[in-house]
């Protein structure tokens, strides 16, 4: 609803004109990524946009993000080589500063996204029309989630333990 | 008592098994066999038990890695790479519906949640009526489902169901729903509540501590993590005569370059319902009446959550306990879609990626897990004239892909269940009370739930759709140009090819299908060791 209002308070021509100059202004480029350790599968770009989504989506400020890259890279790891290429077209696709401005309404490089402007482009891919942007959405969830809720770590702050009695009695 | 858990795989392995790990394998490897069985979950299990038993030569082969108890650790992030097909995150083609498949030597019996259900006597009646299938009244396939029952202890479960199914039963007394208690396949079941990550405890008597075992002990052969690519059929194009597929490196995921090629009299198929029929299309052998890989059924799952006052810690005990099929008889077999009540067990991980929401909103819910309940419907699928089900498809690289359309009677049934749902969770006492989809947010009401669930937009990637029963797609039926298979799983084309599995279901089950695909796969196994013992 909000973006609708907007967009009719800017009006037709402010509008164009906002298109125009955003096509000659090129959106930022992602600084060079720094490796994370411990990821084989995700390359460094990718493992930014997971650090800067994670805390986002997962709604928890104090997060050990390289610990949930980690995470989604063993995940992703695990998947069937048609799906780990499904996940790479869709990191190299949020990955594209131009894709990552006007698809995605992300200004700024991921690594210095906003919470707002993240959580922004989060729901309007989830609500969207386009099962595309419904099933980025999807898949980042999934994989995010997987990464940080297949933890242990993760566990103390939902009250879940495992069952004490049988963890001793394994071999 | 103290001491550790003793590991029967492991025990088997040392007593002189012939179990062979295809990611050890350095070379090609050419084998013959009486019989080979593709798969070695519900339906190839109890068949490799019982063609061994007839003194038959028997050589399972499966795609799954053989994991045992002592590898069982309580974890999902372990359990899902190592025991489920697409580490659990199987997807229909747009993404819609996820499936739960098992993959390891046992199949989805490894990790399946235990709960056994004959098959319903409507459905049977449905088949023998519309199918074609006279000979499977209740009457005949008693004796089936009693020899399954006695062979993996299926009986009443008599332990207090723990508070997830306690708010199932609560909400259908307090509605006057008819409702019982489930029947499971354990023996010493410790009551933990982590069957969907392989029971530690050996108490889950799935086809991996039962029926390979009992194969391996009589001389059978296992061939784990080797991927069956395809079947050739000889130039006469009667029969099977080779099997020819790539053994999975240590990741169980990537094939190590080393084939294999086996030569079988006979030939049993137990690929499961997507595997199955993938191995046919891949070999370019689809049946005269083109059914193979079509009519796939899902029972697909619709799920609604619930906060409730009292703590319910929905990952520990016996996952599924209670059941109500009053929505199943509220309307014809074959009018708007019937469902079924039941619950699942909620632990971090599949319940973090099955909960729609994102941020603050659903890091609050998740916090809340020991209060959390939720009930599922399987809706049964294949019966009115418009739930044709899905059909197999195979990706560039041969690997299958279940394209499901999900159609208008489909959305109702969802609708429905959503109704259904939350008005028994607030009948239970739930403080709030949500359906999962992404338009859903939390009501503290009936009424509430019910306005809000009324206006939810019903399209592919808002609900939250799940299955973990995947069925059909190699229909047995009476007549060869509309069904692939004979009542027994005896191919119509090939003659030394039996399907024995859950693909050859007509229609959805209607109930949890283990015990169906048991009781099937064992009448089949029986009438192919005695036509084999004629020659
Ligand atoms: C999480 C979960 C919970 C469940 N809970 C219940 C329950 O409580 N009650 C119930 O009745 N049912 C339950 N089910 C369903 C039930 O387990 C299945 O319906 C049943 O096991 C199906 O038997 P099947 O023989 O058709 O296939 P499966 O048991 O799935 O076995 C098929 C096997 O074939 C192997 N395979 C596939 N392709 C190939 C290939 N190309 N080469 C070699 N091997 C291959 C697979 O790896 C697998 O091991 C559950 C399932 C899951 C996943």
């Amino acid at each position: 609803m909000a973006s609708r209002r907007q967009f009719l308070k800017a009006g037709a021509f402010g509008g164009a004109a906002l298109l125009i100059a955003g096509y000659w202004a090129a959106p930022a480029a992602d600084p060079e990524a720094e490796a994370v350790a411990g990821l084989s599968w995700l390359r460094p770009a990718d493992a930014q946009i997971v650090m800067a989504l994670a805390p986002v989506l997962l709604g928890l400020a104090e997060l050990p993000v390289a610990k949930v890259a980690q995470g989604v890279d063993q995940a992703i790891s695990g998947l069937p080589l048609a799906t780990q290429e499904e996940i790479r077209q869709m990191f190299d696709l949020l990955g594209n500063r131009w894709a990552r401005r006007w698809l995605a309404g992300v200004r700024p490089p991921w690594r210095m996204a906003g919470a707002m402007e993240s959580a922004r482009f989060l729901q309007r891919w989830r609500e969207s029309r386009f099962a595309l942007q419904n099933s980025v959405y999807q898949g980042l969830h999934r994989l995010i989630h997987a990464g940080w809720y297949g933890s242990p770590a993760s566990w103390a702050a939902l009250g879940y333990q495992q069952p004490a009695a049988v963890m001793g009695m394994l071999p | 008592m103290s001491g550790k858990i003793p590991d029967l795989i492991r025990q088997g392995l040392a007593s002189g098994w012939k179990a062979m790990d295809g990611a050890a394998q350095r070379n090609d490897l050419f084998l013959s066999a009486d019989v080979a069985v593709i798969g070695s979950g519900a339906g190839g299990g109890i068949a490799a038990e019982a063609l061994s038993l007839a003194g038959l030569d028997v050589l399972l082969l499966e795609e799954g890695g053989l994991h045992s108890s002592s590898d069982f650790r309580l974890l999902e992030a372990k359990a899902y790479p190592e025991l489920y097909q697409e580490s659990a995150s199987r997807q229909t083609l747009d993404k819609a519906i996820t499936i739960l498949q098992g993959r390891a030597v046992g199949g989805s019996t490894v990790v399946n949640w235990t709960s056994s259900f004959r098959t319903p006597p409507d459905t049977l009646l449905w088949w023998q009526e519309n199918h074609g299938l006279p000979g499977l009244s209740v009457e005949a396939m008693r004796p089936w489902f009693e020899q399954a029952e006695r062979r993996l202890g299926i009986g009443p479960w008599l332990a207090e169901p723990n508070g997830n199914n306690l708010v199932l039963e609560r909400g259908c007394l307090a509605l006057g729903l008819r409702h019982a208690r489930i029947p499971r396949n354990v023996r010493g079941c410790w009551n933990l509540g982590y069957c969907g990550m392989g029971c530690p405890t050996n108490a889950k008597q799935s086809m991996l501590v039962t029926c390979i075992p009992s194969a391996l002990s009589r001389g059978a052969r296992l061939l784990s993590r080797a991927r069956v690519d395809r079947l050739a059929a000889d130039p006469a194009g009667k029969s099977i005569s080779a099997i020819e597929g790539s053994f999975l490196g240590a990741d169980g995921n990537t094939p190590s370059g080393r084939r294999f090629m086996v030569r079988a009299r006979h030939v049993v198929l137990a690929a499961g319902a997507i595997g199955t029929p993938a191995i046919l299309l891949r070999s370019g052998l689809a049946d005269a009446s083109g059914q193979t890989g079509r009519r796939t059924f899902l029972h697909p799952v619709t799920l609604s959550a619930a906060l409730m006052p009292e703590r319910i810690e929905p990952y520990n005990g016996a996952p599924q306990s209670v059941y109500s099929d009053h929505y199943m008889h509220t309307q014809p077999l074959d009018g708007a879609l019937g469902f079924k009540l039941e619950v699942p067990p909620i632990h971090p991980l599949l319940a973090s990626v099955t909960f729609p929401g994102f941020g603050s909103e659903q890091a609050s819910l998740l916090r809340q897990l020991p209060h959390l309940h939720a009930t599922l419907a399987l809706m049964r699928d294949g019966f009115h004239p418009d739930s044709r089900g899905g059909e197999v498809r195979l990706r560039s690289d041969g690997s299958p892909v279940l394209d499901y359309p999900l159609n208008d009677v489909i959305w109702d049934g969802a609708r429905r269940s959503w109704l259904a749902m939350a008005e028994l969770q607030f009948a239970a006492g739930a403080r709030l009370a949500m359906p999962l989809h992404e338009a859903a947010r939390p009501a503290s009401s009936w009424r509430q739930a019910r306005a809000m669930i009324e206006g939810l937009p019903l399209r592919a990637l808002q609900a939250r759709l799940v299955s973990a029963h995947v069925m059909g797609g190699m229909a047995m039926g009476g007549d060869p140009s509309l069904s692939v298979v004979d009542e027994w799983g005896g191919h119509w084309t090939w003659r030394n090819l039996t399907v024995l599995d859950g693909s050859i279901f007509p229609t959805s089950i209607g109930a949890n299908p283990q015990l169906s695909v048991y009781a099937f796969a064992l009448r089949g196994a029986d009438h192919l060791a005695r036509a084999l013992a004629r020659g």
